[in-house]
């Protein structure tokens, strides 16, 4: 008779922190565990993802959030007043709309813009670099060369080009922005799929007669996400700064949009006598950025602890 | 000597001269390439995005024979291939065409408007290494304390902050409200046509000439914007900085130094900092190249006239020609930094020469 060993209760601290998981389903839930610990010691990243988690329920509930209309003002009683005024707790514009209001329907748009860039700059650079990375030799040396090339490039004025050519407006300086962020997440799909292209279990995978583009559709992939994932939330918040300077200049979202950065340029006019209206659209970008920024660093340095702290 | 020990000699000789052939070709093919994909991505954005680029010039109602002339003009009616042959030659030669707003030839305007820009980066990249590094050094030796959290903090702030918003709000602060600084430009009104530049970098003009007043005024003109780019290029470099110095702090040459008896204040800054600087002379460039892209939306703030007020200023009139030759200025300039400081990288770390 072998020596029972005593199983933890299902879901328990012990069974999450096993050494020999029954299941794959614990050996998963216990590995997310472990990285959920490293990322709640770290009191920043936690703040981090409670912007970004208000972020989402603002943008979720905006319409019942929002006292006011956002594109529609009181132009009779209520231009131009400042915070605090009854009603306008963070003031009103030129126009008589409430700032506040604004505000929670421009989260809608930020949280657009970057959902639409990742969605299409990451799958484009996961593609490039794990394709580059797992065929190399003409087919990597072509690839990459293309992606230094974009690479090299300076961000903010290729894409001010690219808008100017396509014409203004959200959706083309969201496809600008896209097609100026994908080299870097090429990149590290490339290094990552570089370090298991030779490995036992893509040798194994290979040895079943799995065709290249499954190899790398089912197992190169997948193992580049969690690097990748990372680094497109610390880039989610240049993404919106390039955004909003975007809108700044009048490139971005058209009026009546209420698009952070045109709220900003719009608020300019008034800057020396009505400064709020100009300041309170940059408190929310920064406070929005900052959090992309704080949680993305909780991120790398709970998925991989050799970078902790560095 | 014999002959067997000659013949190994030259063709160590031989293999060795052949290696940095190879390294220096694969150098001259990294820079063309990059800069026929500058040019292939601009000529896509002038001459293939717009429906017709002789319309955008002429307008939809000039008549058909008007368009025909203008699209013959522009060679239009050649195949892209051809039409691209043309416009890197062109690039080659500085012809970017004539800018619609300014009626000048678009090579001339931006020499003109260069060094505003030049002048700017380098202040804003000085501001940001005299106190990203000491910052960064204190960060990595005070690991944890109270300091390395406001460090991170200051330098999370500057990676989040948009720029264009802080600079609105220091203008109202510095110049309106504290008067500290002058109104946006580069030199008061009174200055602007009695000083006769020689370089373009105001500062060390009026230095040269020994315009104290002048000197002034540009330095109350320039402290603002400056300090803006280089918050940005500081906590760039802050970061990195404490990076490879908690790096180097872990080697064993720094066990090696303090059993000797040295001081930490030179263990830190003469022994570790010294071994860290080389990858950051990297970056330091890397932040130039960034702050004359990040100029763009700060010279919009400070009517600041550079290249950045140029393009923006082309943007808002449809100025393609403009634009376009902005960008090619911008990313030619970027390109080179960013081979530069590869190369000077190389140059001064011993490890990376055997690759």
């Amino acid at each position: 008779m072998s020596v029972v060993e005593q199983t933890p209760k299902p879901y328990s601290r012990d069974w999450l922190l096993s050494d020999r998981p029954t299941s794959r389903h614990q050996a998963r839930l216990g590995r997310a565990y472990v990285i959920w610990r490293r990322f709640s010691e770290n009191r920043l990243a936690l703040l981090g993802l409670g912007i970004i988690l208000l972020l989402l329920l603002v943008a979720a509930f905006a319409d019942v959030l929002a006292p006011h209309n956002p594109v529609q003002g009181d132009l009779m009683n209520a231009r131009l007043l400042p915070p605090g005024s009854a009603g306008y707790w963070l003031g009103t514009d030129d126009q008589g709309r409430d700032i506040l209001s604004r505000l929670i329907h421009g989260s809608r748009l930020t949280l657009m813009v970057i959902v639409l860039v990742a969605v299409i700059a990451a799958p484009i650079g996961l593609i490039v670099g794990t394709v580059s990375g797992y065929a190399g030799g003409w087919v990597d040396a072509i690839l990459m060369r293309i992606t230094d090339i974009f690479l090299a490039f300076p961000k903010l004025v290729l894409a001010l080009a690219l808008v100017a050519a396509l014409g203004p407006g959200i959706e083309n300086a969201i496809l600008a922005i896209a097609v100026t962020s994908w080299p870097p997440y090429a990149r590290i799909a490339r290094a990552e799929t570089l370090t298991f292209r030779n490995s036992e279990f893509i040798s194994a995978v290979k040895l079943m007669g799995a065709s290249p583009f499954r190899i790398v559709l089912r197992h190169v992939m997948p193992l580049c996400l969690s690097s990748l994932i990372v680094r497109v939330t610390l880039d989610m918040a240049g993404i919106i700064l390039t955004a909003a300077g975007l809108g700044f200049l009048g490139l971005g979202a058209q009026p009546p949009l209420p698009e952070w950065g045109a709220m900003i340029a719009s608020g300019r006019r008034f800057i020396l006598d009505q400064w709020w209206v100009a300041a309170m659209p940059g408190f929310a970008i920064l406070i929005v950025s900052l959090g992309f920024n704080l949680l993305g660093d909780g991120l790398r340095d709970a998925l991989d602890p050799k970078e902790a702290g560095q | 000597m014999t002959l067997t020990d000659t013949t190994a000699a030259t063709r160590r000789k031989r293999s060795r001269s052949s290696f940095t052939g190879k390294a220096v070709l694969r150098f001259l093919v990294t820079v063309v390439t990059t800069f026929l994909g500058l040019l292939a991505v601009t000529f896509f954005i002038g001459r293939v995005i717009p429906i017709d680029p002789a319309l955008a010039i002429v307008g939809d109602r000039a008549p058909a024979h008007v368009v025909e002339r203008v699209r013959e003009q522009l060679g239009l009616n050649l195949p892209l291939y051809q039409q691209f042959y043309f416009y890197v030659r062109d690039a080659l030669t500085g012809n970017f065409g004539t800018s619609v707003l300014t009626t000048n030839p678009v090579m001339d305007d931006i020499r003109r408007v260069f060094p505003a820009t030049m002048e700017l980066a380098t202040i804003g990249t000085i501001f940001g290494a005299l106190f990203g590094i000491p910052l960064g050094v204190l960060a990595a030796v005070k690991r944890g304390s109270i300091a390395d959290q406001i460090v991170r903090v200051v330098g999370l702030i500057g990676y989040s902050v948009p720029i264009f918003w802080l600079g609105l709000l220091s203008l109202v602060l510095f110049y309106a409200k504290l008067r500290w600084v002058a109104y946006p430009g580069r030199l008061d009104i009174v200055y602007e046509y009695t000083f006769t530049p020689i370089t373009g970098f105001f500062l060390f003009d009026s230095l040269v000439q020994g315009q104290w007043d002048v000197f002034w005024d540009a330095f109350r003109h320039i402290i603002l914007p400056g300090a803006l780019l280089g918050y940005f290029s500081l906590a760039y470099i802050s970061r990195m900085t404490r990076s490879f110095m908690l790096n180097e702090l872990q080697q064993e040459y720094i066990v090696a130094a303090r059993a000797k008896g040295l001081s930490e204040t030179r263990i830190i800054w003469f022994h570790a900092l010294r071994n860290a600087g080389v990858p950051l002379i990297t970056v330091i460039a890397l932040s130039y190249a960034g702050l004359l892209e990040g100029s763009v939306l700060t010279e919009t703030i400070f009517s600041w006239p550079g290249l950045g007020l140029y393009i923006t200023n082309s943007l808002q009139n449809a100025d393609m020609n403009a634009v376009l030759g902005g960008t090619i200025v911008v990313g030619s300039v970027f390109i080179a930094i960013n081979l530069l400081s590869d190369l000077l990288y190389r140059t001064l770390d011993p490890r990376t020469r055997s690759r």
